[in-house]
């Protein structure tokens, strides 16, 4: 048992890896599906959007042959259509409020016409939006992650100068660092930045870290407004006896590095354990599954009644042959030479419902082992709660918090996205980023001058 | 078990499914391979004058990702020689006997002509004849085909010259582009014609190419109107023939329907409004032969289910429901009612009352399902929201009679009953 590298050949990580939802082959496939649309009014589609994209429009735009048109629907909600088309949980979303369930019938795939339609536009470059002339106003945004990408690029249109601030070499957030390989590409990550940024008037500095490179101060006074959609960090600790072990690793490193580094470059263990059952859970479970692990286990502390992963998702990770021991608790990792070579869960029950309304796992007092030469974690990420405590930014457990005006505690300085929901969706951040950019034109043009 | 068997004129078929005059029927190969699979006869394609073809010769209209819902052809009548479609049409009367054979005609316009293709026609032993008097093209600038139909002094001079000559039963083909069918019905059925059939095509521009600006069929960057058929003609040769079975003149010879049938349901609604069997050219030039199998099963179950033993017992039984809109009782009205363990909460009954009818469907905003009612006063029973409906039977229309008794447009003004007062 160990942990290497290069487990697979070229062929097969990248029949492993290549995109889970395929596109449709041709024109007359993607007709057939739009047909089906009933094009309701007041669309429990678009109502279950985070971002409200005119879905029965988008749809009929395709069968009039008017896919111009149809991609111009969907940007205008949300700029990272073409992303959320391949990385939307859409059964909890659009999709599974589309009125076919109901009939027990498969609801219209709405995320694979979405992607039709974007993925010409944006293989076209077809920009729609024109930036209005400068206006001479000028806006910090922190992140160049979906939720500020999105405040940015409705910034621009309305002639605001933007500057993004980005730690890292390129943008998209955990887009491009996070999501699951067989989602998106790199490639397409990168081409959704440039499409995005191709309405002028964004300028990026990469390698730049709030907190390191620059200040909130700084950014404040060289700036009229700042927003913030700089997002979570790493797996949170599990605060186990073992920890510090090698072969026990944070699920964000380790998904960054497959998603940075190259497939073969990563290394993976025979056995695996992964802690949690959230979406990242799933992905680096299947991931791991994908680059060459013998065995891979998801342990959860709950039952799939309280799972935060969607059933989709579960069918995944099942279907890559990740298997799962629900009622377990990591209780400590222990190991030989400084390397895990055990896992000790508790086994639960499930007691009175808990503040999120689910069931509380309860201790039985049992224990089981597991012969692990990996251990993943994957129980929730971490808020940057360092820096935002050091900007004297109010905070929720070290989310950022917001007013109904997406405005921090610190006048001029907004925020969106992970940093302030703690961990949600692609399509949320842009979401949040669409609000963030209205309050910060609110504020730049129409509010009465504060003094501060 | 029903029995499905048609006598038109003494013509004898298994079935009342007869392929019309058109390129399924226009030689051996394809009337033999017909009758293999099932159809009760054909109607051979229209031989007479001497044509020449263009290519391309047909385009379609096609509706929400469903192709050909309306066809279009620019084609002429048989433009092969008049010798060798003799000498198939009388082996195909040898190989299958029990199928009727008509022959349909369009000679040039001079007796003589007529005489001269009667006698070669009936010398094949063929059943019938059928005057092709509908052609809405290339013909039509000759002075024949529509141009006959179209004009009942002429049509009636044509088909006294052929009853001089005919032995074998005639039936006329009306054309559906005039007013209406009758005048020129009339004059043949006074002429003497044995039977009429309808509808021959419609005239119509299918759809233009939006790079080349050329209307389709493209004939080398140009197009003609051509001759409309298939499934969106039906509703219009519907009423054609209701027409013709409700004129006390027309309504004494026997109707072959035709226009837009592809099953039996659509042969059966011909039937119900008084045709005594049915042609279908369209349906198989979009399916092949094929579809007659389930036509003929379809029928006769719907006849068992109904109680019907031959088709006499259903034919023409729905003439005398389409009336005249001052006799329909003011008084019947009925409400939609929606089911709400059916409804799917689309929105579309919403959408359309409340946009384009009378505002009379109530919106519960709900998330991500809204509920739908029907404001029960408001209704005006006018079924658009039931037609738009996706789901079977979600929506009803139920029956509130505004009173008892029966009360007509015209008992309404004599009544001084009010007006305009919705
Ligand atoms: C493993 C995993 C899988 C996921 N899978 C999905 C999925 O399939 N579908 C889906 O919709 N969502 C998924 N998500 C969630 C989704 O990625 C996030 O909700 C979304 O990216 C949030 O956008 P954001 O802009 O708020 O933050 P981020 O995407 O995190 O972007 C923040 C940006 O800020 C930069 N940054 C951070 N700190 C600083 C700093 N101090 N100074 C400057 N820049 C900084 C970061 O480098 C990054 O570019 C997944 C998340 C994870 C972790
Ligand atoms: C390509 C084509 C050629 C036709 N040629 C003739 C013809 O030669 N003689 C004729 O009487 N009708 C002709 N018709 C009309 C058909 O017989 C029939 O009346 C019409 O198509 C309506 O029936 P449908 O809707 O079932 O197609 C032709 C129709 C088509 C589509
Ligand atoms: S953005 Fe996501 S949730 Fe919204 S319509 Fe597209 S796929 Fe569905
Ligand atoms: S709910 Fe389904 S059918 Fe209705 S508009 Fe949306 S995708 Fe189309």
């Amino acid at each position: 048992m160990s942990i290497t590298n290069s487990r697979l050949t070229a062929a097969e990580y990248h029949e492993n890896f290549s995109d889970i939802h395929p596109p449709f082959e041709n024109h007359s496939a993607a007709l057939v599906e739009a047909n089906r649309c009933l094009f309701c009014y007041d669309a429990p589609c678009t109502k279950s959007c985070p971002t409200g994209i005119n879905v029965p429009k988008f749809i009929k735009q395709i069968t009039t042959d008017n896919i111009k048109g149809s991609a111009h629907t969907i940007f205008s909600a949300n700029i990272m259509g073409g992303g959320c088309s391949k990385v939307c949980p859409v059964e909890k979303l659009c999709e599974g409020a589309c009125v076919f369930n109901l009939m027990e019938e498969e609801p219209i795939p709405i995320a694979k016409l979405q992607r039709y339609s974007t993925e010409k536009a944006i293989g076209n470059n077809w920009q729609y939006f024109e930036r209005k002339p400068s206006t001479g106003r000028k806006v910090a945004v922190v992140g160049a992650g979906p939720a500020g990408l999105s405040c940015a690029h409705v910034l621009s249109r309305e002639g605001v100068d933007v500057t993004i601030f980005e730690k890292e070499a390129k943008g998209g957030g955990l887009m491009t660092y996070g999501i699951a390989a067989y989602k998106v590409t790199p490639e397409f990550c990168e081409e959704e930045v440039n499409y995005i940024l191709g309405i002028g008037g964004i300028e990026v500095r990469y390698g730049q870290e709030l907190g390191k490179n620059i200040s909130l101060e700084e950014l404040r006074k060289n700036f009229d407004a700042v927003y913030l959609g700089f997002g979570v960090g790493v797996a949170r600790q599990l605060d186990i006896p073992g920890e510090e072990l090698d072969g026990v690793v944070d699920a964000i490193s380790f998904i960054y590095d497959i998603r940075t580094k190259g497939y073969p470059a990563v290394p993976v263990g025979d056995k695996v354990a992964v802690i949690g059952m959230g979406m990242t859970a799933i992905d680096a479970a299947t991931q791991a599954k994908r680059l060459g692990a013998k065995e891979v286990t998801l342990v959860y502390r709950r039952t799939q009644a309280e799972m935060p992963c969607t059933e989709a998702e579960l069918n995944i990770a099942k279907l890559d042959g990740c298997e799962i021991i629900w009622l377990a608790a990591p209780k400590e990792a222990t190991g030989e030479n400084g390397k895990v070579n055990t896992l000790t869960c508790n086994l639960m029950q499930l007691g009175e419902p808990d503040a999120s309304g689910r069931r509380a796992p309860v201790d039985t007092g049992q224990t089981i082992s597991l012969n692990v030469d990996m251990v993943i974690k994957a129980a929730g990420q971490m808020p940057f709660g360092d820096l935002i405590a050091k900007n004297s930014l109010n905070n929720n457990k070290g989310k950022v918090a917001i007013n109904e005006h997406s405005s921090t505690n610190i006048p001029g300085v907004f925020a969106g996205g992970d940093c302030v929901n703690g961990g949600k969706e692609v399509v949320d951040a842009v979401q949040a980023g669409k609000e963030g950019a209205a309050s910060i034109l609110e504020f730049l043009f129409y509010a009465k001058p504060q003094s501060s | 078990m029903a029995d499905i068997s048609s006598d038109f004129l003494g013509i004898k078929s298994p079935n009342p499914f007869w392929l019309a005059s058109a390129p399924p029927t226009d030689k051996k190969i394809n009337v033999l391979r017909a009758f293999e699979a099932g159809w009760g006869g054909v109607v051979w394609k229209t031989l007479g004058s001497q044509v020449k073809n263009v290519s391309s010769r047909y385009s379609a209209v096609d509706f929400n990702g469903t192709r050909v819902m309306g066809f279009n052809n620019i084609e002429l009548i048989s433009d092969r020689p008049l010798q060798i479609n003799l000498d198939e049409i009388k082996e195909c009367i040898r190989l299958f006997p029990d199928r009727a054979m008509v022959v349909s005609l369009m000679a040039d316009n001079d007796r003589d002509s007529w005489h001269e293709l009667i006698k070669k026609v009936e010398d094949t032993g063929a059943h019938g004849l059928e005057l092709n008097f509908g052609c809405p093209h290339g013909m039509i600038e000759r002075g024949m085909g529509a141009a006959v139909g179209q004009d009942p002094e002429i049509a009636k001079m044509v088909v006294e010259w052929v009853m001089e000559k005919a032995t074998i039963p005639v039936i006329t083909k009306l054309t559906p582009n005039v007013h209406s069918p009758v005048p020129a019905g009339k004059a043949v059925v006074e002429a003497g014609t044995n039977a009429l059939s309808l509808i021959n095509t419609i005239q119509s521009v299918t759809g233009i190419n939006l790079d080349t600006l050329v209307p389709n069929p493209n004939v080398g960057g140009k197009s003609v109107f051509g001759g409309y058929c298939g499934p969106a003609v039906k509703p219009i040769a519907l009423k054609m023939l209701t027409n013709i079975s409700q004129n006390p003149v027309t309504r004494k010879v026997p109707i072959s329907g035709i226009g837009g049938i592809s099953t039996w349901k659509d042969a059966v609604e011909f039937m119900l409004l008084g045709a005594s069997n049915v042609q279908v050219c369209t349906a198989v030039m979009k399916h092949g032969f094929r579809i007659v199998e389930d036509m003929c099963e379809g029928l006769s179950n719907w006849m068992d289910e109904k109680g019907f033993r031959k088709l006499e017992d259903f034919i023409g039984r729905s003439v005398n429901n389409i009336t005249h809109w001052e006799e329909l009782d003011i008084n019947y009205h009925h409400i939609a009612k929606i089911n709400q363990d059916k409804c799917i909460h689309c929105g579309l009954c919403y959408i359309v009352c409340e946009d384009t009818s009378h505002q009379s469907i109530n919106i519960a905003k709900g998330h991500p399902y809204n509920t739908y009612t029907v404001k029960d006063e408001e209704c005006v029973g006018c079924n658009l929201c039931q037609l738009v409906c996706p789901v079977t039977d979600c929506i009803t229309m139920e029956e509130h009679r505004v009173a008892p008794e029966y009360v007509n447009w015209k008992d309404y003004q004599r009544l001084g009953l009010p007006l305009n007062d919705h």
